[in-house]
């Protein structure tokens, strides 16, 4: 173990064992039992005091890891209510995460919807009076019909200028809204950093553990288990697709798999 | 034809929506899990299911599973769009009768694709 308070008490058991042993050695040959007995007795002391050290510990470990995350917890009342804690604050701020995209999205696909009939209006006026264009040029066209062609391109002016005045202002809405990558960044790198700081925590109190159940004879193996992940329980976009067997890299691979299956 | 989109993100239902209207689709109705679909196909006589797998209450898989065993529903298309890309997840699927699978994020060319072939496959 690391802990180099941990390493002195093992140093002083170990000491007082070796010790102990040439005694009790002594003892039981002379058949002076009495005083074997109380020689086990300190060392199942040393032993005790030991453990409730390493427990000691542990709580310490526990208590500071609390701290750190400033959790506000009413531990009197069972299950404990947590008043405040870092990961609750996590908690509130993956769900503005959630919000901001979920309107950055609702708002881009708005613009979107208002632009495209006004540039599919401009295209259809454009092609009708590319037409009429070509007829002039072909001298096919009546006085009467040049009438008309002079005055619908004066609107399509009209309607071109009006309408790329909107469709910028649509895109430039749209660029704008794009900021929701910024602040959801941002909270999602503070959300990262909180979760390293929980890991290693963690990893410090495991170490604790580890040493109070050195001490105490206590085995672990049975609770390091690893969960088995369910093959086909949903677990949304896979993290690293491109270093994973078991999971397809794209639609490519899904139509291939799926030919293979008979489709 | 009357199509039902089944997400528990408005987005992805408000995105299919448009791009099935880009393909000429235009009745298209909205469920945001596989409870509150069941009983709109049951209900309903819906031509085409679309449905994502991961959802809270009811997931996709499970829909899929439903729609197979309901007299009613067993032979209605159905096309999975979603983000989940195991290889053991897209057989499973393929042997609960899905029709089609498309991973998310995708283009509307991959739908369209899979549609067009889905409805070339029923209509045989």
């Amino acid at each position: 173990m690391g802990n180099p308070a941990s390493a002195r008490e093992d140093e002083k058991f170990m000491a007082l064992l070796q010790e102990s042993a040439n005694q009790l050695v002594d003892k039981l040959q002379n058949n002076e039992y009495e005083n074997a007995s109380d020689i086990i007795h300190r060392l199942l002391e040393a032993r005790d005091a030991h453990i409730f050290n390493s427990v000691g510990q542990l709580t310490r470990g526990l208590h500071n890891a609390i701290v750190n995350f400033n959790v506000d917890a009413d531990v009197t009342t069972n299950p404990p209510e947590v008043k405040n804690s870092e990961i609750r604050d996590a908690s509130d701020r993956l769900q503005y995460v959630l919000d901001l995209t979920q309107a950055a999205a609702d708002k881009t696909m708005d613009k979107v919807e208002a632009a495209a009939p006004i540039a599919m209006n401009l295209g259809q006026e454009a092609h009708r009076l590319k037409d009429e264009w070509k007829k002039l040029k072909r001298r096919e066209m009546s006085k009467e019909q040049f009438k008309e062609l002079y005055s619908s391109i004066d609107d399509f002016l009209d309607q071109m200028g009006e309408g790329t005045d909107l469709l910028n202002r649509h895109l430039q809405e749209i660029i704008l809204e794009q900021g929701f990558q910024d602040l959801t960044g941002q909270v999602l790198k503070k959300v990262i950093g909180l979760i390293t700081d929980v890991e290693s925590e963690l990893v410090n109190l495991m170490r604790i553990a580890g040493q109070v159940e050195e001490v105490t004879g206590l085995a672990s193996d049975e609770d390091n288990k690893k969960e088995e992940t369910d093959a086909i329980k949903a677990e949304g976009p896979a993290m690293h697709a491109d270093k994973r067997d078991d999971v397809v890299s794209g639609q490519d691979d899904v139509d291939d798999l799926l030919s293979s299956l008979g489709f | 034809m009357k199509i039902l989109i089944v997400d528990d993100f408005s987005t992805m239902r408000r995105i299919i929506k448009n791009l099935l209207r880009d393909l000429g689709f235009t009745n298209t109705h909205e469920a945001d899990d596989g409870s509150t679909a069941l009983p709109m196909l049951r209900g309903g006589d819906f031509d085409f299911l679309v449905t994502d797998w991961n959802m809270p209450g009811m997931t996709g898989i499970d829909l899929l599973k439903e729609v197979r065993a309901d007299q009613k529903l067993v032979s209605l298309p159905v096309l999975m769009v979603t983000a989940e890309a195991k290889r053991d997840q897209i057989i499973e699927a393929a042997q609960a009768g899905v029709n089609g699978y498309v991973v998310k994020p995708f283009t509307a060319q991959v739908l369209k694709e899979k549609i067009d072939k889905i409805f070339e496959r029923v209509n045989n």
